[in-house]
């Protein structure tokens, strides 16, 4: 599942290829509808508590801005990318599947300033083969998407592939689909997160959920060399988030979190540092305002053509989320 | 077109400096029906020779680089973590993000983390990335990676070659893949026609080392004339003074370290057959293999004819296939031409 929802095309904006896609993995788990937006809703109707369980769908990319007279094609990030990580990459055009590379000065022509200086969005494009503008325009056009050109890669203990933030939180509200709740249900898998919330603004407007859980691939720096810096580390279960940029957690939803996994004996682990920010912070002021939290897998290098995720930590996640809609079911907050 | 084919699986392959050995076999097969004899020398070069015709016969060494830039595995860290050096002139900027093969007792995939942009400082986003600040991640811990990989193992980028629009071909090591193909479509022409030269198509090893290869092909062989092919920037967009294109025609060097009446016969040849070129003047070193060649033995008249591709040392390099078509045409024409060491200074 999570290999044919992270090969599928979806940067934020242009959302249609994963939306189909998921549409037709839920069509029997719900009443399935699209808004006006493109979110991609699905209500598991129920006498409980209306919960909105949010995964957004959408991931970050590419917008063409321009087509140069020799072929180049000139492009802007949708979503936050560093672009130093964008030289000697390819990318994948979403409407026609074209694929072009984004090379870069060679390191022989490079000054000394060139080389240590980062490099700049403005001076890269998108190389096609093209000779001319004519022949770019056959393949690709103004305003087209592109993405990172990357495969599902199983690593055994772990999982490499674009966009698993967020599709590894789709994926698991598509599990959590399977099951049924005494509660009234609302999936939502949203479109736009990437570029400030707006696909759950509008959907948390429209569904007035009671209680909002969003499910993340949240920021994972296990990797650099001070453990204060990690905010979660792979392997050590999912993340809890307290607060980021965008919200603060909800704390008897929170205290409600984290007794559940301690009761079934699932790892956790809060989410440190403050950065990012997810659906929640949308969802968690709609309104007169919702009780909200945040329940992430830990993923490794998001926002870049190989991120990762630990197994265990996708099975741990999904299981505690289900045990916290269940206990949702039982007991008052 | 079934050369663009083997240059895809050749770009595929890796063989990073000093194990050039690994693309033997497969040179084999590709040379093995177009020439009378293979050798293969003790610093991983590969020679291919194509007899000519008649007596006191020219030897003409046909040279392209065998190696390709890559990585090397210099510490495998408590939490699992590959650290490691360069093989050549790896451009740091190509690496964060990147997939890469660890080539140890077996093929070990890993990705060359970046930090998330939501945690780069103002200052982390001005400054490139050094080398020694990345680590490689396999998923797995160094228990488990000690015993598949160690200290000292070549690293490539995991990259597919593919087609792009036209005859354009993307792919890593296209420096000098791209050269070993217009040796091989070279060996292809010489089949059928008649030349009264000895060729030597040899795949170097060592250059992105320092040129380092070719010395011990040319003692080897003792040519009388050495032609290097190898590939020259067609990056325009990055420096106005760069004329040459993909796609449009190959490149001719000449300078102090090029033959002038060789270089003068090529042109000539280009000119006569409509084969599209640009001259490149080199006032000192070629940057190619050309300047360890001429002064090999009692000194070697060289020439040097370059592919055009974008975006060198990238795992992303671009040729067009065409040209490699021109240059291999050229090389054809100027080998046949040549009878005796006469020809050159008449």
């Amino acid at each position: 599942m999570l290999k044919k929802l992270t090969d599928a095309f979806g940067v934020s904006g242009c959302e249609k290829e994963i939306r189909n896609l998921i549409k037709e993995e839920v069509k029997n788990f719900g009443d399935v509808y699209i808004d006006k937006l493109g979110n991609l809703i699905v209500h598991k109707k129920g006498k409980g508590k209306r919960v909105m369980l949010a995964a957004h769908m959408d991931e970050v990319g590419f917008i063409v801005t321009s087509i140069k007279d020799d072929g180049k094609i000139k492009f802007a990030p949708v979503g936050g990318i560093d672009s130093r990580i964008l030289v000697s990459k390819r990318v994948v055009f979403g409407r026609t599947k074209i694929k072009g590379v984004i090379g870069y000065k060679p390191i022989h022509l490079q000054s000394e300033v060139e080389k240590n200086k980062a490099v700049d969005i403005k001076e890269l494009f998108i190389d096609i083969g093209a000779t001319s503008k004519e022949e770019a325009l056959k393949y690709v056009k103004i305003g087209d998407y592109a993405t990172f050109e990357s495969e599902y890669v199983d690593m055994g203990r772990y999982i490499k592939a674009k966009a698993l933030d967020d599709r590894v939180g789709c994926a698991i509200l598509i599990d959590v689909l399977k099951e049924n709740y005494n509660l009234d249900l609302y999936c939502v898998f949203t479109v736009q997160e990437e570029v400030g919330l707006r696909g759950a603004t509008v959907a948390a407007y429209s569904i007035e959920p009671e209680i909002g859980l969003v499910i993340e691939g949240t920021t994972c720096a296990d990797f650099v060399k001070d453990e204060k810096d990690f905010i979660t580390q792979t392997g050590k279960g999912p993340a809890i988030s307290v607060m980021d940029s965008s919200s603060i957690v909800n704390e008897r939803l929170f205290k409600r979190i984290i007794k559940v996994a301690e009761y079934y004996k699932i790892p956790y682990q809060l989410r440190r540092g403050t950065v990012g920010g997810n659906d929640a912070g949308a969802i968690h002021k709609s309104k007169v305002g919702c009780i909200t939290a945040s329940i992430s897998v830990p993923t490794r290098y998001i926002h870049s053509p190989i991120s990762m995720i630990n197994k265990d930590d996708y099975e741990n996640t999904l299981k505690l989320v289900k045990r916290v809609l269940e206990s949702l079911e039982k007991e008052e907050l | 077109m079934e050369g663009k084919e083997i240059l895809k699986d050749l770009s595929n392959f890796s063989a990073v400096s000093g194990s050039e050995f690994q693309l033997h076999e497969k040179l084999e097969n590709i040379f093995k029906d177009l020439v009378d004899e293979i050798k293969k020398g003790i610093l991983g070069d590969f020679i291919a020779v194509k007899k000519g015709e008649g007596e006191n016969r020219l030897k003409v060494l046909l040279t392209a680089h065998a190696d390709e830039i890559g990585l090397m595995v210099t510490d495998i860290d408590d939490r699992g973590f590959v650290h490691f050096t360069n093989v050549g002139g790896v451009d740091p900027k190509t690496l964060p993000a990147q997939e890469v093969i660890i080539h140890g007792k077996e093929k070990v995939f890993g990705v060359i983390g970046a930090k998330p942009p939501h945690v780069l400082t103002d200052k982390d986003r001005k400054k490139s990335i050094k080398i020694d600040e990345m680590v490689i991640d396999c998923g797995m811990t160094r228990d488990e990676l000690e015993k598949l990989i160690s200290v000292g193992d070549f690293i490539t980028v995991k990259r597919h070659s593919i087609g792009l629009l036209g005859d354009f071909i993307t792919g890593k090591a296209l420096d000098n893949r791209s050269g070993i193909m217009v040796l091989y479509e070279c060996a292809k022409e010489l089949k059928n026609i008649k030349h009264s030269c000895d060729v030597y198509f040899a795949a170097t090893s060592l250059e992105e080392r320092g040129l380092l290869g070719i010395k011990t092909t040319a003692y080897e062989v003792s040519p009388d004339i050495g032609i290097v092919v190898d590939v020259t920037f067609a990056d325009k967009y990055a420096d106005s003074d760069i004329q040459i294109e993909c796609g449009k025609g190959v490149e001719i060097t000449i300078g102090p370290n090029i033959h002038p009446e060789l270089s003068e016969k090529l042109i000539k040849i280009a000119d006569e057959y409509a084969i599209p070129y640009t001259i490149d003047v080199s006032p000192a070193s070629t940057g190619t293999e050309t300047w360890n060649l001429q002064i090999c033995q009692e000194g070697i008249p060289t020439l040097l004819v370059s592919i055009p591709i974008r975006y060198m040392h990238t795992s992303t390099e671009v040729v067009n296939y065409k040209d490699i078509i021109r240059a291999a045409r050229l090389l054809v024409l100027f080998i046949s031409s040549l009878k005796d060491w006469g020809d050159i200074y008449a």
